[in-house]
């Protein structure tokens, strides 16, 4: 009797775990058909490149001679952005999708961010090989035991706007006195107290500071003075918006705008970080050269290409419009270039300017970004160096002395 | 013979008066279902007139909350964004976009929730079997929903991203399903439990005295007797692992599901205020699916326990 019933038991016990399997089965596989539709340009264009991978390379080969000769096989390494695919990381998405990761035997793959994605913890956790980041940010990981180093600073300047009515009379920070004003927050907020403490404003009494959502409704609505903007979203986000007293979209007349690297309080924004530790080891090592310099290839591509990056982006699965993808393309260009060194290359000006603000600009409650100056490991521009001696033998221009932006009209919505 | 002639009209009788008595039910069923339809359209249409009228008090008089077009466009701006290509020349529209993200979430919410059930009831049967368990196990399963959520999301990312056993490699999908699984397992572990220890003293001295051994007491006895805890768990599981989708969605920036085009739509506000209530109303919907799904199990698992109310 009992052994029966334990049998019994152990067949109920069975079956539920068949079941249990047979159903996650059946949802996994479910899930992955729809990724991979969802995914679709990204998953099949790399698999159609493989197949003709060997005429590709030889041809390669005679255009480029810097590229090595063929691929024993592509090493895998994967990117982690710090937010969804959007122009911002435009570069990357062309050195994928334009086979320039392949030429340097490297299958990318690019992970999204998302909210609550820390982009530097990741890379510091190994859930990446290479991450970006901006600098401060970066270095306050860095501080809190993150190993991580800058190994090329793609964005030359920052992009940190605040932005004012034009009838409000805020035309620089000084005028910030007695002002509501916005900003985000969440360590994106330090070149609004540079800039307070330059003009020797008290962050605590003179203004009132506002804690802003990532959209410009509270300025539209005029329930705050002035609010941060990049110059490659959230001021594209104002010029798209229907003014509702002319039926017209607005335009850069109806706004003042204060770009904080102007006031010498700009901060290092975009880098590529890479995981310290690894860099010791050969391999690592030698892929961090070739990530940088066929990202690098990218993003000389889009400096010259702009409409072309824009559409590569939104073929990966961006929702913005064609009008506001374009702007963000052509805005992130003038972040990048001209790179008067060299696309890359850290302007130790522009470090120490970051690293001086992220140590002696306190936040309301006191806090600045770090306790300590970082130590000179904290970014290296021997990666940067080789993959522009590199490119250059290529024939390709890796200052960008000439670079003019385009112009772009953005339509209703970034439509 | 005579007995089938006299029996025959009868049977056929009884037959058409059961019939009959049938289709009166499901009339009388019809008859409810359309009025509880019609009350929930009416709700449905006293909150859009509400908002309206919300924001056309907000024209007149000032109120403690913003009611320009931006931050609540009027309801036929929101259909009418419905219709919207979803980035220009695309040939779908934000509805489609929808949709189809709503879909993909449920079937992420569907994953989730299966698996938070089997881990659920599997818990629920060793905690009710050993007491040493119950014991050890269930502060830990307390203790795994006081975590907050958004502390979680990115670490399972971040430790799921390494996974990768033979082919198998770990995606931000598995982590979707597996936040929404750590939502849905809770009720159901908690309800479960409960359930399975509620037969009476007499029935399970009953039991003994059949000399049932522990398993057959579990099969006959105590998981019958848990159906009345498992299902309104099973409802609460439900709602959890939507709400685990969406914000593991939402927290991790995973593409296709209802919780990243909150984000997307969200971010547009400043120029089509309207496209993100879209978005909400595909999260509505997903919510709503979920809960006509589990009333219907609900319907399926009682059907033989003594209703307490006429349906």
């Amino acid at each position: 009797m009992r052994n029966i019933a334990r049998s019994r038991w152990t067949q109920v016990v069975s079956l539920a775990a068949v079941g249990v399997l047979a159903l996650s089965a059946c949802s996994s596989s479910d899930s992955s058909s729809e990724e991979t539709a969802a995914e679709e340009t990204a998953v099949e264009e790399p698999a159609v490149e493989e197949d003709t991978e060997p005429e590709e390379t030889e041809e390669a080969e005679v255009e480029e001679p810097a590229a090595d000769e063929g691929c024993a096989e592509l090493t895998p390494a994967s990117l982690q952005l710090q937010w969804f695919v959007q122009a911002q990381f435009a570069g990357y998405y062309a050195a994928k999708d334009l086979g320039f990761y392949e030429d340097n035997c490297i299958d990318v793959t690019i992970l999204e961010g998302g909210v609550d994605i820390v982009p530097q913890t990741v890379l510091a956790q190994g859930g990446a090989d290479f991450a970006l980041a901006w600098v401060p940010k970066a270095l306050a990981s860095r501080e809190q035991g993150a190993g991580i180093v800058d190994i090329a600073q793609v964005f030359q300047r920052s992009g940190t706007l605040q932005v004012a009515w034009a009838d409000s009379g805020i035309e620089s920070p000084a005028d910030f006195q007695g002002k509501k004003i916005g900003n985000w927050g969440f360590g994106n907020e330090y070149e609004i107290f540079a800039a307070l403490g330059k003009e020797g404003l008290d962050p605590a009494s003179d203004v009132e500071l506002v804690q802003q959502q990532f959209d410009m409704v509270a300025l539209l609505n005029r329930e705050i003075d002035a609010a941060e903007a990049m110059t490659y979203n959230e001021y594209a986000q104002l010029l798209e918006a229907v003014n509702p007293d002319t039926g017209e979209l607005y335009t850069a007349d109806d706004f003042n705008v204060i770009n904080y690297a102007d006031y010498g309080v700009g901060m290092l924004q975009d880098a590529i970080w890479a995981d310290e530790a690894r860099l010791g080891d050969a391999d690592y090592a030698d892929l961090a050269q070739r990530f940088v310099t066929a990202s690098f290839e990218g993003w000389i591509y889009c400096r010259d290409n702009p409409q072309e990056c824009a559409e590569i982006v939104t073929a990966n699965g961006s929702q913005l419009g064609a009008s506001h993808q374009l702007w963000m393309m052509n805005e992130v260009n003038k972040l990048v270039w001209p790179s008067p060194n060299g696309i890359g290359i850290m302007d130790a000006a522009e470090w120490d300017q970051t690293v001086d603000i992220s140590l002696n600009s306190p936040n309301l409650e006191g806090a600045t970004v770090i306790t300590s100056a970082p130590p000179a490991e904290a970014y290296t521009n021997q990666f940067a160096e080789t993959a522009n001696a590199e490119l250059t033998n290529m024939g390709l221009d890796t200052t960008g002395e000439g670079f003019s932006p385009i112009e772009v009209t953005l339509n209703e919505g970034g439509a | 013979m005579t007995n089938t002639a006299i029996a025959d009209p009868q049977t056929s009788a009884d037959g058409a008066s059961v019939g009959a008595a049938r289709s009166r039910t499901f009339a009388r069923r019809a008859r409810n279902g359309g009025i509880s339809l019609l009350w929930a359209l009416a709700g449905v249409g006293l909150v859009i007139v509400m908002w309206e009228l919300v924001k056309a008090l907000g024209n007149v008089i000032p109120l403690p909350l913003n009611t320009s077009d931006m931050t609540m466009p009027h309801v036929w701006t929101m259909f009418a964004a419905m219709g919207e290509p979803e980035v220009r020349g695309s040939e779908n529209t934000v509805l489609d976009a929808v949709i189809a993200a709503t879909f993909r979430s449920l079937l992420l919410a569907f994953g989730g929730f299966l698996i938070g059930v089997a881990v659920g009831l599997l818990l629920a049967v060793i905690m009710q079997r050993f007491l040493f368990a119950e014991r050890g196990l269930l502060p830990f399963v307390i203790a795994s929903q006081t975590v907050p959520l958004i502390a979680l999301a990115p670490l399972i990312v971040g430790i799921g991203n390494q996974i990768e056993i033979g082919p198998i490699k770990w995606t931000t999908t598995y982590s979707v399903m597996f936040i929404a699984a750590y939502l849905a397992f809770f009720p159901l572990s908690v309800g479960a439990l409960r359930g399975l220890q509620a037969p009476t003293p007499t029935s399970l001295e009953l039991m003994r005295s059949y000399a049932a051994t522990p398993n057959q007491t579990v099969r006959k006895l105590r998981f019958p007797s848990s159906i009345p805890y498992i299902v309104p768990a099973l409802k609460v599981s439900a709602a959890a692992s939507v709400v685990g989708t969406v914000v593991a969605e939402i927290s991790t920036g995973v593409r296709g599901g209802i919780g990243r085009l909150l984000i997307e739509y969200a971010r547009q506000i400043t120029s089509q205020p309207a496209k993100v209530y879209v978005a909400v109303f595909g999260a509505i919907a997903l919510g709503l699916v979920v809960a006509a799904l589990v009333t219907a199990l609900d319907v399926y698992l009682t059907r033989n326990l003594p209703k307490e109310k006429s349906a």
